[in-house]
């Protein structure tokens, strides 16, 4: 077996949302030991989202869960009971990371904060992802994902560009969202463990989910104080810019030209007519008078193309034009299966699947498929009586009482 | 330096853009030391222009979003034309634990700074490689920026209404990017850290944006489905929209989850017919009639102020949160209290705002320690300093344009 770069590291995951799922997923298939919680009987809720395979709701057919759960050991275990919780504790003694998405003050109603449990395990590095951070006057708020969205400041400038502003701003589309939390979070997380690899000392780490968005729209979110302005959606604001969607033959490509030099370039593709030659044209400044007149023209140049003709033909000539894809284009992109973004995976349910692996390609330590998302309490056994010595007889009343 | 976990790590940057500078200064923040190489010769142009903002810069060191990029890092000036410039940097690499560079596939070769030259100078050597498509494959010499990986990564086509164009994203788009670099490099160093090995990775910016979509991707891996735009729309919650308020372009989001909760919200808005009404009675019904529910609810909010309403639902322990924009957030009170956003005196620019680290670490804190660097400011500090080259020939190089 290929070495991994998280091999030894041990996480526990008691998370109910994706952001926190999906950050202990990245460590779990760079080869971090990952035993994941989730409440006995009805499961995680990742479980009841689709994707279903062959559309049937089922807690072992999600490709939502599968994607989310991918290397994990799944237990499950109910800790607002006394004997939860001291299972719970005998978890944490043995590990190197928690994440927990409870809201703040939960772990600790249950005996298990942070300051209980770094007696018990003075390395751990607990991470704690909530919706508006540990402190501050909307700590105890309640949000979905659609809300932190709107209260980051990301959702009230989509979608770009708004052609009617008395419609709704949305979030960002296509997956369920938090992702992002979980990519952020990781940051910290793993910088945390290095820490402790240095110095043997774990700590606290407060992450708030409105934070992270925030932080990813740092740009955006400075405006009004930076540039004296708040970007919003509408088509006025987006006006002044050469490029956008445009429709061709069958869909739509993005173009962008930044750089002068790219713009010379498009109009060398067009063959260089003869508005473009007017000294207003030629001013980068001037031209974004006329942005709505040279966006038309550039897009009755693209129409009569196919996505892939126009975006090769563009980028032959260096312009960062690119096809706007949808799943089946991802699927089914040259590019994508040559880098081996797609791997094949075999499920005990699902059997065969075309699995995203990830974004990236380690030369020694390379993703990797150790086990597919663990079924509803599949490593009970294991966890529980063989490594925490719990009786098997001790095990059926522990799953008769809920707790597991 | 700050006290971040990351103290004593070194790391060489040859990025320009967002998504790589962006990705070093997550780690800049964490207690790295962070030496960004550049050169007027090909100038970093986030330093000129801030992209969505709509705006440009008349010199390199006025860009608020180039210093909202490059926090904590130190900035030396080489032009890598040149090829005593190259054996500077050649230096340098050898003096860090890890290089990250963005350039286009092939450029770092053939200047002479590739894994392959720059391995056997630092054997253990972390080098991370953020392109667009990724360094192999049939697109791997294409071009992207931010608007690009989102339509390649299906994002675009997914964000927005059904019956309008996709969405034109930027900003958000390259920082994901970023973050995963990111935590992709630390992942590379706890390798290193337990065996003392480096390694190469190869990070694509398209992929990092389709593996956040991976929902939708295995939507049409397990049941040949492709999604199309849906609003703020779930796939089981309902309400879970923006709704109008009082003022010009406020809106309230709201997600509820539970016919509990819609019993609350229905409390909340004094409506006891609501609640009766057979139409909403169960998450099944409010999904289905969702158009007529969403009219309601909006006739309700249209009436208060968005802060109003949250409050109104939040304390019946409902998730509503208002859609802000940037002079919003400033204005938040919670975000205020957890002092989200700081002011940073820069030379140049005056005050100018930045979002904080989106983490906060008992131990070792995350912190802004510096400004971004002006361009070349750090030439003695770094050449000097640390590379030990006398100050005449500093001066010489610098009269070569070398060091330029």
């Amino acid at each position: 077996m290929e070495q991994t770069a998280l091999d030894g590291v041990k996480v526990l995951e008691f998370c109910s949302r994706i952001g926190g799922a999906y950050c202990t997923k990245l460590m779990a298939d760079m080869g971090a030991e990952v035993i994941k919680i989730e409440p006995p009987a009805r499961g995680d809720d990742a479980r009841r989202r689709g994707p279903f395979q062959g559309d049937t709701p089922h807690p072992e057919k999600s490709g939502h869960f599968l994607f989310l759960n991918s290397n994990k050991l799944g237990v499950t275990l109910d800790p607002r009971s006394p004997a939860g919780a001291r299972l719970f504790k005998s978890l944490v003694e043995d590990i190197d990371i928690l994440v927990v998405d409870t809201p703040p003050g939960m772990m600790e109603k249950f005996g298990l904060g942070y300051d209980s449990l770094k007696k018990l395990n003075p390395g751990l590095i607990m991470t704690a992802i909530t919706a508006f951070g540990m402190t501050g006057p909307y700590k105890d708020y309640r949000a979905a994902h659609l809300n932190i969205s709107h209260v980051s400041g990301q959702g009230y400038m989509l979608p770009i560009p708004s052609p009617d502003m008395s419609r709704p701003p949305v979030m960002p589309g296509g997956s369920k969202g938090g992702y992002d939390i979980g990519i952020t979070a990781l940051v910290a997380v793993l910088a945390a463990d290095y820490w402790k690899g240095v110095s043997g000392k774990g700590q606290f780490l407060d992450i708030s989910r409105q934070e992270a968005l925030m932080a990813m729209q740092r740009i955006e979110a400075t405006g009004f104080r930076n540039a004296g302005r708040s970007v919003d959606r509408s088509a006025e604001t987006h006006r002044r810019r050469i490029g956008g969607m445009m429709a061709c033959k069958d869909g739509y490509i993005t173009v962008i030209v930044p750089q002068e030099h790219q713009w010379n370039s498009l109009l060398e593709l067009m063959g260089n007519p003869e508005w473009s030659q007017e000294p207003d044209c030629q001013d980068p400044n001037k031209r974004l008078d006329q942005a709505d007149e040279i966006n038309q023209r550039i897009a009755d140049f693209i129409k009569d193309y196919t996505r892939r003709e126009i975006v090769k033909l563009g980028q032959s000539f260096s312009i960062p034009f690119s096809p706007v894809n949808t799943a089946q284009d991802i699927v089914e992109s040259e590019q994508f299966n040559a880098v081996g973004f797609f791997k094949s995976i075999t499920h005990p349910v699902m059997g065969e699947v075309k699995f995203p692996s990830a974004p990236y390609r380690f030369s020694k330590t390379p993703w990797s498929i150790r086990r597919t998302a663990p079924l509803l309490g599949e490593h009970n056994e294991i966890i529980f009586c063989d490594r925490l010595g719990v009786s098997r007889e001790e095990l059926i009343r522990l799953r008769q009482s809920d707790i597991i | 330096m700050t006290n971040g976990p990351l103290q004593g790590i070194r790391i060489t940057e040859f990025t320009s853009a967002w998504a790589g500078p962006y990705a070093t200064c997550l780690l800049a923040l964490l207690g790295a030391e962070v030496i960004k190489v550049e050169s007027r010769k090909r100038i970093d142009h986030s330093r000129f222009i801030a992209f969505s903002m709509g705006k440009t810069f008349t010199g390199p060191d006025e860009s608020s979003v180039f210093d909202n990029l490059n926090l904590n890092k130190k900035g030396v000036c080489l032009n890598l034309s040149q090829p005593e410039a190259v054996e500077i940097a050649k230096k340098l690499a050898a003096k860090s634990d890890i290089v990250i560079e963005n350039m286009r596939p092939g450029v770092m070769p053939r200047l002479g700074l590739g894994y392959d030259v720059l391995a056997t100078l630092k054997e253990d050597l972390i080098y991370l490689s953020s392109s667009s498509c990724g360094q192999i494959g049939p697109d791997r010499e294409f071009i992207g920026y931010a608007p690009n990986f989102a339509s390649i990564g299906g994002l675009s086509h997914d964000t927005g209404y059904p019956d309008w164009p996709p969405s034109n994203l930027m900003g958000f788009i390259d920082l994901k990017s970023a973050t995963t670099a990111a935590y992709a490099m630390l992942m590379a160093l706890i390798h290193h850290q337990k065996t003392g090995e480096g390694q190469y990775i190869d990070l694509a910016s398209q992929e990092t944006v389709a593996i956040l979509n991976s929902d939708m991707l295995l939507d049409y891996i397990l049941n040949q489905r492709v999604n199309l735009r849906k609003g703020n729309k779930d796939e089981i919650m309902s309400p879970h929209n923006c709704y109008p308020c009082k003022e010009d372009d406020r809106w309230i989001s709201i997600a509820v989850s539970t016919d509990e909760e819609w019993q609350s919200m229905c409390r909340v808005m004094g409506n006891t017919e609501l609640a009766d009404d057979k139409r909403f009675a169960d998450v099944y019904n409010r999904w289905i009639n969702q158009e007529a529910l969403d009219e309601t609810i909006g006739r309700w909010t249209e009436t208060l102020d968005d802060y109003e309403v949250m409050i109104l639902l939040q304390e019946a322990g409902i998730a509503a949160a208002p859609s802000l924009n940037s002079e919003r957030l400033f204005a938040d009170p919670h975000i205020q209290a957890r002092e989200v956003f700081r002011s940073i005196n820069h030379p140049v620019i005056g005050k100018n705002w930045v979002v904080a680290p989106p983490w906060r670490l008992s131990e070792t804190p995350a912190a802004i320690t510096h400004q971004s660097p002006l361009l070349g400011e750090h030439n003695h500090e770094v050449l000097n300093g640390l590379l030990g080259i006398p100050e005449e020939e500093i001066e010489k190089l610098q009269a070569e344009k070398v060091v330029y």
